[in-house]
Parts: structure tokens; sequence; C-alpha cells
């Protein structure tokens, strides 16, 4: 068995898709954590069979958008004195501003370089969002 | 009461940033056709149809007003017809045909361009060839823009023509099935259009066009599934020709493709000539927004049904009527 210790303040993580926890780990950037970090992979999950989960001693911003676009069935426990305070689950973001780039070529933003990538979502359940600009449709797990 | 009743009629879906600008056309722009409630389109169309038959009373207008012709791909049609609109509303057009002959060869961006002309003129009418452009125009710009074709994505003002032309040879824009052939794919007419006839009540659409040219999945999903819209997709005019009220036929256009190759296998798959009409309707229209190539044989032009020469006439009234209710004159 494996032991992790509790966290006093900070943030877990949990109910990632199995194989997503390092995507999610890399992009909050923790490999560079200064304070205590754990990524516990493939762990049982009655929900999901196996999950990944993050725990992270640190209280720290983390934009909620991108992480609902990369897993949506996550679930954030705010941890304060060792105790979950907050439940925060996430959803597909409405629309995201330069987290998806727009891939169609004949996009104004392909070559206005200040432009920003916004796109709506379009179908929840097949993850499709539309570029604001050229109605180009994409999914996340394309990115 | 017309405004108040506008402010009702706007639908529950409506984006957001439009609701606010829904109360009147002066100091909007257009960039989807969406953009527009179908009260605010007939109301254009109804001065449309006004200036056909009363044209010496409009001639004066937009005097004073100056209109910048922002043309960053090339287009003859449209920019004449807009330069003529404004000519015949008494206004007057600066601006360029082509990015070789602006700032934009400097490698100025799109946001500077529009920003700067929106300090000469009183309206912009931009055709560029990336899609979205004139979203971002619009952003810019502190008069109103009219997007006169982004790419393969919109052109509305060639859907206000076709609105125009449909509504004075068919008497009304509902009720119809309507064929679409060619180049459903990049041909932003046919976007538009069916965005655009798809809000009317119990219209059909046959769409044919090769399998590598079908209308784009957001067209498909958006709007037609969506909506519940009835369609069809086929490969042929067969079994269809004589189920159509209107057939609107697209060029297949050589800049839209990167390669060369795919254009040329696909460019004369449908050809319209007077063997294939016989089974049309006697009453059906044939539109094109031109210019045609090879899709639609010169015996055509003779036929009754070839409308695509008047079309080209209404698209300068549907500008003339779109220049003045954005100008706010009217």
């Amino acid at each position: 068995m494996l032991n992790i210790d509790t966290i006093k303040n900070g943030l877990v993580i949990d109910h990632i898709m199995a194989g997503c926890g390092y995507k999610i780990f890399n992009y909050l950037g923790l490999d560079k954590a200064d304070f205590q970090v754990a990524l516990i992979m493939n762990v049982k999950s009655d929900k999901l069979k196996e999950k990944d989960i993050i725990k992270i001693d640190n209280v720290i911003d983390i934009d909620y958008k991108v992480l609902g676009l990369i897993d949506p069935d996550i679930t954030i426990n705010v941890i304060e004195d060792e105790k979950i305070v907050k439940k925060i689950r996430l959803t597909l973001p409405e629309t995201v501003e330069n987290i998806i780039k727009c891939k169609n070529p004949r996009c104004i933003t392909s070559v206005e370089k200040d432009a920003p990538h916004i796109f709506h979502l379009v179908n929840e359940n097949t993850k499709e969002y539309r570029c604001e600009y050229c109605d180009e449709i994409v999914t996340f797990s394309e990115e | 009461m017309k405004i108040i009743d506008y402010g009702i009629l706007i639908p529950l879906n409506y984006p957001e940033r439009l609701k606010r600008r829904t109360i009147m056309l002066k100091g909007r722009s257009l960039i989807d056709p969406m953009d527009f409630t179908l009260e605010e389109l007939d109301e254009i169309l109804n001065l449309a149809q006004d200036i056909v038959k009363n044209e010496k009373n409009y001639s004066k207008i937009c005097e004073g007003f100056l209109m910048g012709s922002l043309f960053f791909e090339p287009s003859t049609r449209t920019r004449l017809s807009f330069e003529a609109a404004m000519a015949r509303l008494g206004g007057k057009t600066i601006g360029f045909s082509e990015p070789g002959s602006s700032s934009v060869s400097k490698g100025e961006c799109l946001s500077d361009t529009i920003r700067t002309v929106a300090c000469y003129t009183d309206l912009i009418v931009m055709r560029h060839p990336k899609e979205g452009a004139p979203k971002i125009g619009e952003e810019y710009s502190e008069v109103p823009l009219i997007n006169a074709g982004d790419g393969g994505h919109h052109h509305p003002t060639q859907t206000l023509t076709d609105l125009l032309t449909i509504k004075s040879l068919k008497g009304n824009l509902s009720n119809l099935t309507i064929g679409l052939c060619g180049d459903l794919k990049f041909g932003r007419t046919v976007h538009s259009l069916i965005k655009t006839l798809s809000r009317y009540e119990n219209n059909k659409f046959i769409l044919i066009s090769p399998k590598e040219l079908r209308i784009p999945d957001y067209i498909r999903k958006e709007v037609l599934d969506k909506r519940g819209i009835e369609y069809k997709e086929v490969e042929s005019f067969n079994g269809v020709m004589e189920k159509l009220d209107i057939l609107y036929m697209t060029r297949v256009q050589r800049e839209r493709f990167f390669n060369e190759e795919e254009y040329l296998r696909l460019k004369d798959r449908f050809i319209l000539d007077a063997d294939k009409l016989t089974a049309a309707k006697s009453d059906m229209i044939i539109l094109h927004p031109l210019p045609r190539v090879n899709e639609i044989a010169h015996e055509v032009d003779k036929d009754s049904r070839a409308a695509y020469f008047k079309q080209a006439k209404y698209g300068m009234y549907v500008r003339m009527a779109l220049i003045a209710k954005l100008l706010g004159v009217k």
C-alpha cells in the first residue's frame, strides 16, 4: 500500500481520468514546485475503475477553465487545516480564450498576430468548440 | 411602437452582443447574415424594393458621406456594386482594390488599417481573404463595417442580394425548395444563404455537390441539424431537378484550393445546360452569384428562368438600401 501524507493547506485534484494526471501536472508547472506535491497514478476507483490524483500542499491559483477542458469530470477538494472545506466540480467552459489554437490556415488568427484565439462550446458530449472568427469546429482532444 | 416590437421579437438564443444593438440599424455593422433579425432584413429588403421603383428619390440621401472600400482581395462585381450603390445615393468612396496598394504591403496589421480608415470615413466596406477578418475589423472600427466577403466564410451582402432577388421574383422567402449546386464547401455565398433561408418557415434544401465539396460540418450541425431543417445531400441533378423552386449554381473557385490537381478534377463536375433544365419547373429560377466559368452553359441565358443578371442588378439596389440604413439616412 502506498502512503502519501495528508496535506495541511492546499488542493487535491481528484477523479482525474487515468493517464491525464501527468498532463495536468505539467500544465500546472508542478515539476518546478518548491512545495510538497504528489502525482498518484492508476489509483483504484469505484467511479472510474482507475483514476489519477494530484495532491498539492500549497494554495495555488488554478485556471479551472483549462482543467475543465482537459478533463471535465475532475473534482477539486480545497483543504484547510487538513479538512476539506470546499469541493469544486468542473464542467466544460462555455468560452475559452488563448487555450485552443485555431488550426484553420484560412482563419484570420493565423496571420493577425495579436488576435485572441477564442472558442465557444458547441457540443458538451463531443467536446466540440467553434472558433469565434472562422467558425471552424475543433475538439480539444485534437490539441 | 415598431422599435419596441423589434425588441420583443429577438429570439431567446440571440447572441448577447447583438441584443444590445437591436433597436435600429443605424450605426450597426454587418459581419454575419445572422447579425440582423428577420424584421431588420425585411426593413432592408422593403427599402431596396422601393429604391428599385423610385430610384430618383434616393439620389442625394448620402450627400456628404464617405465610404471606405477596403478590398484586400480582388473583386470586380462586389466592389463595383458597392461603389455604384454609394454613388447613386450621392455619396463618395475612397479605398483600395488590392492590398499591394495599401499599407498592408508594408506589414501593417489589420486592426491598425481599420482604425485609421475609420478616422476618415463614415462607413467601411471590407473584403479579406482570411475568414473572420471582418469580425476583427468590427472590433476596432468606430464606424459601421460591412463584410463584403471573408475567405470561404461569409458573404452577407450576397445573401441580401439573393433574398431581394427571391422575394422580388418568387414573391416570398418561405415554403421554398432550394437546390444549391457546385462548391458547397468553400462557397461562402452558399453558407450565408443556407443560414439565412433556414430562418424562414418551411424551406427545404437539396445540396448537390461532389463528396469533396460538401457543406462544412458547422453548417450541417449548427444550422441544419440543430434547427431540424429538411435537407438532402446528392451528387447529381437526377431525380431532384423537378422538385426545385430555386436552383442556386456556384463556381468551383480555384483560389480556395491549396492543390491545383484537386481543383482541376472537380471544376467541371456540374454543368447546367438546356437539356438538364427540361425536368425543371416552369417557374423555377436559376441564380448564380457570378462570375461564372463553365458551370452554366451560355445557352441557358436565353431561358426565362435564368435570373442571374437580374440578381446582379438587385445586388446594387440592396447595397444602396443597406448603406442608407447603416448610415441612418433612411
